[in-house]
This record gives C-alpha cells, structure tokens and sequence, in this order.
C-alpha cells in the first residue's frame, strides 16, 4: 500500500512536468466538441440542381419556383437541354438534374397525372440519394396543393390522401450536437484513458526504467494499480471538462443526472484503461503502440454507433458491437443526456461494463510479467 | 570458517531458440567480494546477470542468489539486490531527490528514514544545489554516481552492475571505483560487468566469458601468471580471440 502511494506521486509528478499530456487532456475536449459537430453534419444541404424546363407553363413555373424556395436546394441553372445539363454534372456543378417534359401541364389536367425526370450524380451516394429523396417530397407537395385546388371545384371527385407526419421525440429540433456531444464524450475518455496508458507504459519500456520497476520487489498488482490510477483520475478530469465545455458552447446539459454519467464512466474507463494496459504488454516501442491504438481506434468509432446507427449496420458487424465498450457507453451517455435515462434504465450495460472492465485487466496482468520467459 | 557464498551457480543455461546465450555455466561469489564478470560483446555477461536478478528465466541448471532460488523464489531475490543496467534508469524528468525517494520507497524504506538518508546521501556525493534538479539535465558520470547510490539505498547483500561505467571520462570511472570499495567495504557484494580491463584489475577475482561460457576465473594476480602476461588485457586478448560470436 505505502509502495503504491510512492509510485502515484511519481507517476502524478511525471505527469504534470509532461506538457504534451496536459495539452492533450485541456485542448482536445475543446478542440474536438467545438469541431466534431459543426462539421460531421448529417444533414445534406445546398443540393444544387440543374431544371430542364421543356414545357414552360404555369404549372411548371410554380414547381420550379418551390424548389427553390426549400433551403435544401440551390438552382444554378436552367438548361435548355437534358444533354446540356448533364456536362455540369460531368463537371461537378450540379447533383441532380430535374427535366420538365413538353406537354407537362396537358398531361397533368387532361389524364390527372404527368412524368417528370430526375436524374442524380451518385458519387457521393448519401448525397445524391438525400437529394433525390428531398426532391421527390418537393414534388409530392407540389402535387397535393394542386389537387387540394381541384377539390374545390366541385365537380372533382375526391383523392383518397394518407399522409405521413413524423414528430422527433426527445431531440424535438434535431438538434445535431446534442446527438454528436455525448459520442464524443466517449471518444475522449477511451482515447485518455486506453492510449495514453498504454503509451506511458511503453515509453518507460524504451528509457528502460521498466527494467529498474522489474528488478524492485514491487508487486504487480501495486505497479499495474500505480499505472491505472493516474490515467483514471485523467479520464475523469477529461469527461468533466468535455462536459463543461458543452454546456459553454452548445448549452447541452444531461437531461438525466451527472452521477449517473460519471458512474458508468468510472467503470468504463477502468475497462478502457485494460486496454492500454494490455497494449502496452505486446508493444516494445511506442510506435508499435500508437500504430496499434490508431487502428483499435477506427474499429471503436466506426463499429461504435458515433456517426453510423448500430441499427443500420449490417447483422454481422452488429454481432461484432457487442465486443466493442465504446459502443455502450456512447449509447448510454447518450440516452442519458438526451432521454434522461435513470440508473436503473441502463443497470444491464452497466453489468457488461463491470465485465469489460473484469475482462481486459484480467488479461493484461495475466501477460504482464516482471520476468521474461 | 569458511566465508559464505551469497551468489551460487551450477550449469546455469539459457537458450533463446537454437542459441545458446549462457552455457553452462558454475561460479560462486562471496560476501563482500568485488567480482568481475568479463566477457567480449555478445558473450552472454548481461543475459547471465538478467538471469541472477530475476529478470529472466533460465532454461536449465542451478542458481541462488542471497539463498533464494532463481526458478521460485526471484521476488524473494529481489528483496535483496540492487541493479543498475546498462541503459541508464533513473526517471529524468524527476529530481534528484524525487528519484532517490521513489526508489527508496518501492523498497520498502518508511519516509521519515528516507528523509534522513536522502540528505545523507546528497550530501556525501556533493549535489548540494543540483539535488533539486531534474536528473536529464545533469552530465553523465553524475548520473551514474546517484544512479549507483541509488542502488545500494536500501542495502542490498548484493549489487549487480551492468557496464556502470560505459561513456564516462577516467576521473569519473576513478572516483565510481571508490564508491564501489566504499560499498564493498559495508559488506555489499558487488557483481560488475565490464569493458575496461583496467577495471578488472580493481576487482578481487573475475571471471571471463568466451562464447557464453567461463572460459577463466579467478584472481587478476593468479590469471595474469597462469597466462604469462602483465597485465589482463593480454590474459582477455588471448581467450578473447578464440571467440566464434562477436556482434
């Protein structure tokens, strides 16, 4: 117990003369809260759209004109024709051609319905298909109002209409940081807690003062918790300010309780901070280390629900999320800070966080060794 | 009476895959002895000495240091050993003191006694200003100095130096020799490697390893006659020169 205290204050004294450790803890939860959501926007806007207008009649104007009255799209041209147009897509100006066949107006009163062409850059898919999809609800509108005028006119007949209206629960203005903040949250404390662990430990396997650790009859239970400790005090520090800083810039504060965050946040590093831990037993260099935490990293953001719902994914790389901690407690912060999500909501993941934790400092000190085989 | 044997080694092996680092080997060191450990680069000095400090496994023979076996009981071992390896191991972003307290603490010694020794300590080696120091940015032989007495704080029945003098200038070896008479005078067993064959005249007996073997051992004085030379780098010249490894 005394030997622990004396390797704390070594590893805290360490730590605050490393200005690169201090940086990363204050500047980072800045850096990536103020950057992550303003930027990694799912929302698709500025669509730009080319109309190949062949009929030129009111009806067709007023279509026209509601396209561009929607803030998703922006007109950059009226083409005379499809050929025409279809170079600027070629050229990279426009995403999605919208063609107005001759006779549009006729057709549409004479027979009740008309074709219209759409035609859309699928480079970048999720571009093209959101565009395509605005569109068509653009163009569904438009078809509803015209019909809504026939229905006063009595001699029409009535249109059977369903329509589908959609309210967002908890996150009423889909707002997008209160989504990416509580993810991001997650992405720092795995990022403190596994990475730096593991490279503090490397680098003192590169100086050799590991080899000094090995020769003392230090335990290694004292000499793992000696490591453990520090990097979770850091965690913690790091999720606090990551929260302040949420609320300074977004005003997002947890609709459920700070204790509840904290609480599985303290279990889940300790899991993380195996992680390292057990990074650090196969690394010799830290470059070996950081190569290995940069790839791990990928896998917990990409497999992690952050920018990609789990829901969406595939059913074997939904099989593989289980295994992957961050993907719980990103979805835990999150129903906490935006449902409100209660302890006793969330007891089940808080167990599979306990046995993370179990999991992956059981297999670190399983292959620590003070002696070499 | 016999003086007691503190390091004891009978067929002491170590094999990495198809290599044979440490063969065979059997030597016993006694209390308070200054005991040379010489070899060529490659000869297998440091993995031997791994071996006795408990930082690596042997694959085959015997071996006890301080009357603890090396196979069970190399927690028990390290009790009562100092080390200082080759790489330079004191954390360099610590002070002076800061170093000598944590490794003073990790074995075992309470912080009022550290607090005596430590001033002790940094008085008898001089540091006077430099105790507060960080250790990086302090000139190489006074590293080692703290790095030695850092070693022997805790009074170990054994020290074990790997190539402690490596890279310093001739005044600091002379003035590191005097530290270790001095710690060998207490009653401290000092285990040395080195390159230096000037050196290897200071120890009271040595022993040289060719290919990871013994090849002689003995006192300088009885080598230096059983070869027919003057001095022991004619006697390592001779063995040495028979070696297949180099590195």
């Amino acid at each position: 117990m005394n030997k622990l205290l004396f390797l704390l204050q070594k590893e805290f004294k360490q730590i605050f003369r490393n200005p690169t450790i201090l940086r990363m803890i204050i500047i980072m939860p800045i850096l990536q809260l103020i950057l992550l959501p303003l930027a990694a926007d799912y929302e698709v806007k500025n669509i730009t759209v080319s109309i190949v207008d062949l009929d030129h009649s009111p009806y067709s104007n007023r279509l026209i004109h509601k396209i561009d009255a929607s803030s998703y799209f922006k007109l950059v041209e009226y083409s005379p024709s499809y050929r025409k147009s279809l170079k600027t897509v070629g050229d990279g100006k426009t995403d999605l051609i919208l063609t107005i066949p001759r006779g549009f107006e006729k057709t549409l009163i004479k027979e009740n319905s008309a074709k219209l062409h759409l035609a859309t850059d699928a480079v970048n898919g999720i571009r093209g298909g959101l565009g395509s999809a605005y569109l068509a609800q653009v163009v569904g509108d438009f078809n509803r109002e015209i019909r809504e005028e026939w229905l006063v006119l009595p001699r029409n007949s009535e249109i059977p209409q369903i329509e589908v209206t959609s309210a967002n629960w908890y996150n009423p203005y889909s707002k997008y940081p209160l989504f990416m903040v509580p993810g991001i949250l997650v992405v720092l404390v795995t990022m403190v807690g596994a990475f730096m662990t593991a490279l503090n430990i490397v680098a003192e396997k590169e100086v050799g003062t590991i080899e000094q650790l090995n020769v003392t009859p230090l335990k290694k239970h004292e000499f793992i918790l000696g490591k453990l400790i520090p990097f979770w005090v850091l965690g913690m520090v790091s999720i606090t300010i990551g929260m302040v800083v949420a609320f300074v810039i977004f005003r997002i504060l947890p609709v459920g309780s700070f204790l509840t965050i904290y609480a599985f946040s303290a279990v889940y590093l300790f899991g993380v901070l195996g992680i390292g831990l057990l990074i650090s037993t196969f690394s010799d260099t830290q470059q070996q280390a950081t190569l290995f935490a940069f790839f791990a990293m990928m896998v917990f953001i990409l497999l992690g629900g952050l920018y990609t719902p789990i829901e969406g994914m595939p059913r074997w790389s939904q099989i593989l999320t289980y295994f992957n901690p961050p993907s719980y407690l990103i979805k835990i912060v999150r129903a906490i800070y935006i449902k409100g999500s209660l302890f006793s909501d969330l007891k089940n993941d808080f167990y599979i966080l306990i046995a993370f934790a179990i999991g992956f400092n059981g297999l670190a000190i399983l292959n620590y060794r003070k002696r070499m085989a | 009476m016999m003086p007691e044997i503190v390091i004891h080694t009978e067929n002491l092996t170590r094999r990495f895959g198809d290599f044979v680092a440490v063969n065979n080997i059997s030597f016993d060191v006694k209390v308070g002895e200054i005991f040379g450990f010489l070899g060529a680069n490659g000869a297998g000095k440091t993995t031997a000495m791994k071996i006795l400090c408990g930082l690596l496994s042997p694959s085959s023979g015997v071996a006890t240091v301080a009357g603890f076996d090396v196979y069970k009981e190399n927690e028990r071992i390290k009790e009562n050993i100092g080390y200082m390896s080759q790489k330079f191991s004191l954390y360099e972003n610590l002070t002076v003191r800061e170093n000598i307290t944590f490794f003073g603490g990790i074995y075992g010694i309470d912080r009022k006694s550290l607090k005596i020794k430590s001033e002790e300590l940094i008085q008898r080696l001089g540091l006077g200003p430099e105790a507060d120091k960080l250790v990086g940015s302090l000139p190489l032989g006074w590293k080692q100095k703290i790095s030695f007495s850092v070693a022997i704080l805790h009074n170990p029945k054994v020290v074990f130096l790997d190539e402690p003098t490596g890279g310093v200038d001739p005044i600091t070896r002379r003035q590191f020799w005097d530290m270790i008479y001095e710690a060998s005078a207490k009653g401290i067993t000092v285990f040395v490697t080195t390159h230096y064959m000037d050196e290897a005249e200071y120890c009271d007996r040595v022993s040289i390893m060719v290919d990871g073997a013994i090849a002689a051992i003995g006192k300088p004085s009885e080598l230096k006659q059983q070869f027919g030379v003057e001095n022991m780098d004619g006697v390592f010249l001779q063995l040495a020169r028979g070696a297949k490894r180099s590195e």
